[in-house]
């Protein structure tokens, strides 16, 4: 085994990127202690849901799904919506885009990781789900969508932890990457971010007893706004690596990314007028659920203020990316993004899943609106998400720069000899 | 390398070593309720395989770990058993709309019969109160109150229908929901991972989570009870109607028909040409609810005309 085998450099670089996540500026320290204890707010809550039973949340036999299940459909959004980066740089040759493209996969797999954590969250029997694991339980494919989402989501985390790693890695080694290891890859991973998005969209509008999800504009509205999520959230996070790091990002991947916006808030904003119209100029007992949504019915009116908000937030983001102010500004440019992201958030969560459920397949209106357990174990998975996300980051970008390298190191240990472990002070400082 | 650098190393260290404990620490804490609750979960119970994939004495075993988990959990002694379907039949259930009124003595027998929650007064019927002259669902009641029947008013319990195209089996992600050969559709409480597909599904409302572990006092315990139906169900699973599977497959008529006053309900072997049931599909106007979906229920309605 020489010195230069993988079987030594991998695990050289695998301890390279641990010892990275745990060290860094005061800053760092005090964000991670900060998502570290809300993450932990929200796994006791967990744990007590599930010792407890699920009555400790909002849901019941006539809302089944709630904030939980919202916040699953949103997150597969924001891991699709980060393609919106791969596309430009791998099909157009955007090559500013492809010097930051890896943000975006980064992302993807955070926001990946925050769907698992909400699927496993809304379970009544976490302690089962080895149940749907493909060859160890009964896995009801292909009938049921359900596990077609399993796979996918699956398939695309794995995608994108492999493009990631190998580029990070060779780029580590010092090496440049081989084509015939990721770009397949890549372009396999752009259809699989739309399909990962449609399947779940299917999840819902498949159901025929749900008039207000069985609609086939179901799955490109759900693309539709993940293209307003992603990119949205993109936009704002690469100015923020731009300050908290080193590496180096020009303008132009976030003015294509804000043209990008530009284009798909009108079309989500379309979409939902279609949808609107639709319901309303038809009527009649499937139209309830949008009467119950926009106006309220039956004297009820619990959704009302979250999908005004969630239309005000999208007409507000729409006029302000249309408006010079956004070219000019970037503190207007990051309120579009910030209004966008919410009014997605919004109208896919509280908008779109709950309404679902009201009123029910027996025209029952039971409202829901989710407790503070919901609330906590859903911060908890952001938070843990945003932990996934700066960890990616943080260790990620340094090889990409050139900070960090094999060399780097294996000179650093020659120059300091083996007696001192503690080298890393050259990055912490 | 300065030598100010060198001198904050070792504090740096004690500083992440410190932080990294108390996380474990918080972590742990945090955690505690979930070990609290593993505690309930034998190792049998985790590892029990699907029912199909028991063969006859690892079921026999299970049965016995319930029934004494029962007792443990409930005081009660109950004998659960697995009645199979049987050979030729296939159950049907009909419904006099015309009689029906409305005083919900099945969902009550549905009720104890099912060994329910009592504190959430469970049931897997509900009962509609409709407007004469109307049949939008939209218009209809299930709160309603004081003496019935109402003029004006008609009455539709409505349940599982055990639908032959069933969309909650077909949703479900582990195969603990399917169709038994006698038509009825149950659930394996035991395999099931409480994710409610199946109720967002069901266009019947069929379905019932447990949203925590049910109550039901020793002495009201029915302790006839049956694997895929009447027994005392786990938190955080789904369950449904069986048309009484542990009564009917050995006979017996469901609780609500027998609870029923006035004679509104019809229940037998569709499959006897000389059963109640048949007679009733050939002579009256029978219809389906929602058939429009295409869900083939074998839950029927019909009113005396």
């Amino acid at each position: 085994m020489t010195k230069n085998s993988h079987a030594v450099t991998y695990p050289a670089f695998l301890l390279r990127i641990f010892r990275g996540a745990f060290d860094g500026t005061w800053r760092f320290y005090v964000w991670m202690t900060v998502l570290t204890a809300i993450a932990l707010v929200g796994a006791n809550a967990w744990a007590q849901q599930t010792a407890n039973g699920m009555h400790v949340t909002s849901m019941t036999d006539h809302v089944s799904w709630g904030l939980y299940i919202a916040n699953f459909t949103f997150g597969v959004g924001l891991a699709a919506g980060a393609v919106m980066m791969v596309i430009p740089a791998y099909l157009y040759d955007d090559h500013e885009m492809h010097d930051v493209v890896l943000v975006g996969e980064l992302l993807a797999i955070a926001a990946i990781c925050i769907c698992i954590g909400f699927v496993v969250v809304d379970m009544g029997r976490p302690d089962r789900l080895w149940h749907i694991m493909p060859g160890i339980g009964r896995f009801n494919w292909p009938i049921s969508m359900l596990t077609w989402d399993v796979l996918v989501l699956n398939g695309y985390l794995l995608l994108n932890l492999h493009i990631t790693g190998y580029l990070v890695y060779t780029k580590f080694l010092g090496k440049r990457p081989s084509k015939r290891w990721y770009l397949p890859f890549v372009f396999v991973a752009i259809g699989w971010a739309i399909s990962i998005h449609t399947v779940t969209a299917f999840l819902y509008s498949g159901l025929g007893g749900r008039p207000f999800w069985n609609s086939a504009l179901l799955a490109p509205r759900f693309i539709a706004s993940a293209f307003v999520a992603g990119p949205a959230f993109v936009i704002v996070l690469l100015q923020v690596v731009r300050r908290a790091s080193s590496f180096r990002i020009g303008d132009g991947p976030i003015r294509t990314l804000t043209s990008v916006l530009r284009v798909t808030v009108l079309l989500n904003l379309f979409m939902l007028g279609s949808e609107v119209f639709t319901a309303f100029y038809t009527g009649g007992a499937h139209a309830t659920a949008a009467k119950y949504l926009f106006f309220g019915a039956h004297g009820r009116h619990g959704l009302v203020p979250w999908i005004w908000s969630a239309i005000a937030l999208n007409v507000l983001s729409a006029v302000l990316l249309h408006s010079k102010a956004t070219r000019e500004k970037v503190a207007v440019l990051d309120l579009a993004c910030f209004a966008a992201f919410v009014g997605v958030w919004i109208e896919k969560g509280m908008g779109l899943i709950i309404p679902g459920f009201v009123p029910s397949t027996l025209h029952e209106i039971v409202e829901y609106s989710p407790t503070l357990t919901e609330w906590k174990i859903t911060a908890g998975i952001w938070a843990f998400g945003l932990i996934v996300l700066t960890i990616a980051l943080k260790t990620a970008l340094p090889v990409l720069t050139g900070e960090v390298s094999l060399e780097r190191d294996r000179e650093l240990d020659r120059t300091r000899g083996p007696a001192e472990p503690e080298e890393d002070v050259r990055l912490a400082s | 390398m300065s030598a100010a650098h060198d001198e904050k190393q070792p504090r740096r260290v004690h500083l992440k070593v410190l932080g990294a404990t108390l996380g474990a620490g918080a972590f742990a804490y945090a955690m505690a309720p979930l070990r609290a609750w593993t505690k309930n979960i034998s190792k049998e119970e985790f590892l029990q395989r699907h029912y199909k994939e028991l063969t006859r004495e690892e079921l026999a075993k299970v049965i016995q770990r319930l029934e004494a988990e029962t007792k443990r959990d409930y005081g009660r002694d109950v004998t659960i058993k697995d009645p199979k379907p049987r050979e030729g039949v296939e159950f049907g259930y009909a419904l006099n709309l015309s009689v029906c009124i409305g005083c919900r003595k099945c969902a009550e027998a549905c009720h104890v019969e099912n060994n329910h929650d009592r504190r959430t007064n469970n049931s897997y019927i509900r009962v509609l109160e409709m407007e004469q002259g109307s049949f939008d669902m939209e218009r209809g009641n299930v709160q309603y109150d004081g003496p019935v029947p109402k003029p004006g008013k008609f009455y539709m319990p409505v349940q599982c229908h055990q639908c032959d195209n069933a969309p909650c089996t077909k949703v479900c992600p582990v195969q603990a929901t399917w169709k038994e050969p006698d038509g009825i559709v149950v659930v394996d409480y035991n395999w099931c991972i409480g994710c409610r597909y199946c109720e967002a599904a069901c266009p019947y409302h069929a379905r019932r989570f447990n949203w925590q572990k049910p109550e039901i006092p020793a002495e009201q315990v029915n302790p006839d009870q049956g694997y895929l139906s009447n027994r005392i169900r786990p938190q955080g699973v789904v369950e449904k109607c069986t048309f009484c599977l542990h009564r009917t497959r050995e006979g017996k008529l469901p609780a609500c028909l027998e609870a029923c006053p006035t004679g509104a309900r019809v229940f037998g072997n569709l499959l006897d040409p000389n059963s109640e049931i048949r007679w009733v599909l050939e002579h009256k106007r029978v219809f389906i609810l929602k058939e429009e979906l295409g869900t083939r229920p074998r839950f029927f309605y019909y009113f005396d005309v």
